[in-house]
């Protein structure tokens, strides 16, 4: 390898993979694949809803593993990890419930319906948001570090009752139609775009580790509190 | 000490502590009969309307009151410095943590049982099914609140912003308490033919073990950092 190839962060890579394959994915969803049977032309945006849907619960999920790593190694490098992932799982949670509002208009009707998977993506969302905005009110690093590694884990934990929860507040209330699954045949853009997300969603954690490593090695200058040249001193 | 000797002591100490300031749980009780009342001029001087709701106007009046119940557990420790002598004591923080979060579940309950008269007076509901599914959800559900408010107010008392922060990290957590307790209550207060009380009992149950099992081992990271 030569030395200016050398002078490129590997994530780098990684996210042009992820960029690439994202395009591919994009082409094969939107042109290559048939429309779906029942939704039509609209289906297609389950091409990046479904694999957003699994690579956010996956960076939040590796958010809680180095969550729990730091709390047992206490080791900054897991911060550093933790807050990637949370910063990054935020965003594509975000992204869900924007995918997921723009499908539901034509398909169901409505923006919003409480459904299982739609609160539970709302409350997870509000749930890293604290832990982001506890993380900003705390100036001392391992404290901070410590307090999101708390946050994250609880928050980790409460996930699957939110969602059992309103699974049954749901189907007390009245039944719900789930969206046809999708068929065999449409499984290729599927995997192409889960993988594209999961290249990209490295590289932003990976910038953001990175940093935030940069960020802790770095001292503040700041000039002295009192002069020795000060004329009276 | 033995284990539930640390508890119990941290429990006494704590209920004598919201015994001596008794004028701001009295405070408390006003705020949350307040916003009982807000909610009749929010939703209209519909009485059927209210009384339909009145669980869940009594469940959010009762949310909004425990987060000020609930800061005060470890308020009281940051103001003078008192946190640093109590870790200074031979104790388990697990124990500290069953004795601080059972008396803001105590806490909680009385508030409830204060709110309960009102909320009855004002929306003109009356038990109607049985009162000792009200105390049970009751109970269960003051101690989903008081598990996870613990351990955010030993993080929240000691950082800036501490008055958004403990009900920005609550509330969403709390949803299936609210849920769980909403929807008990309404059973309790109309009778449940249908048979749906065990379910959402079970559910409360399920939710506070896993809070009275994990907050309290993670009590310990959160205070000595």
């Amino acid at each position: 390898m030569s030395g200016a190839l050398k002078r490129v962060a590997w994530e780098h890579w990684v996210g042009l993979a992820g960029l690439v394959l994202l395009g591919i994915g994009s082409y094969v969803g939107l042109v290559e694949a048939p429309p779906e049977r029942y939704m039509g032309e609209v289906g297609r945006i389950l091409y990046i809803h479904v694999p957003t849907a699994w690579i956010a619960l996956l960076t939040l999920t590796v958010a809680a593993v180095a969550a729990g790593m730091w709390l047992w190694k206490r080791r900054p490098g897991w911060d550093d990890v933790q807050v990637g992932c949370v910063e990054v799982g935020i965003i594509l949670v975000a992204m869900l419930l924007v995918q997921g509002s723009t499908w539901a208009r034509p398909t169901w009707g409505v923006f919003w319906t409480w459904d299982p998977r739609l609160t539970t993506a709302a409350i997870l969302l509000l749930a890293f948001i604290a832990v982001l905005a506890l993380r900003a009110f705390v100036d001392d690093a391992y404290r901070r570090a410590t307090w999101t590694a708390v946050a994250t884990l609880v928050a980790a934990v409460d996930v699957p009752i939110v969602y059992y929860s309103v699974k049954w507040w749901r189907t007390l209330h009245q039944d719900f139609s789930s969206p046809e699954t999708v068929a065999g045949s449409m499984t290729l853009p599927l995997r192409i775009n889960a993988f594209a997300l999961l290249f990209l969603a490295t590289w932003l954690v990976a910038r953001r580790a990175r940093l935030a490593r940069l960020k802790r090695g770095t001292r503040v200058l700041e000039p002295p509190k009192r002069s020795a040249l000060v004329a009276g001193e | 000490m033995s284990f539930s000797v640390q508890a119990r002591a941290v429990l006494a100490k704590d209920l004598h502590v919201a015994w001596r300031g008794r004028a701001r749980t009295a405070a408390v009780v006003a705020f949350a009969g307040t916003v009982l009342l807000l909610f009749s001029f929010a939703v209209g001087p519909d009485s059927a309307t209210l009384a339909q709701h009145a669980p869940g106007y009594f469940w959010v009046a009762l949310l909004l009151g425990s987060v000020l119940t609930l800061g005060d557990a470890f308020r009281v420790e940051v103001e003078d410095d008192a946190l640093d002598g109590l870790l200074v004591l031979p104790i388990d923080t697990r124990a500290l943590f069953l004795g601080k979060a059972l008396a803001s579940t105590i806490a909680l309950v009385a508030l409830a049982a204060a709110l309960i008269p009102i909320a009855g007076l004002l929306y003109g509901v009356g038990v109607g099914g049985s009162w000792l599914h009200l105390g049970v959800f009751v109970l269960l559900g003051a101690a989903g609140l008081a598990a996870p408010g613990t351990l955010y107010a030993a993080m929240t008392a000691r950082a800036r912003g501490r008055e958004v922060m403990l009900p920005l990290l609550l509330f969403p957590l709390v949803v299936p308490v609210l849920l769980a307790a909403v929807k008990g209550t309404s059973l309790a207060l109309a009778g449940d033919p249908m048979d749906q009380v065990p379910s959402w009992l079970g559910l409360l149950i399920a939710f506070d073990l896993v809070y009275w099992s994990v907050c309290p081992l993670l009590l310990g990271a959160v205070l000595e950092s």
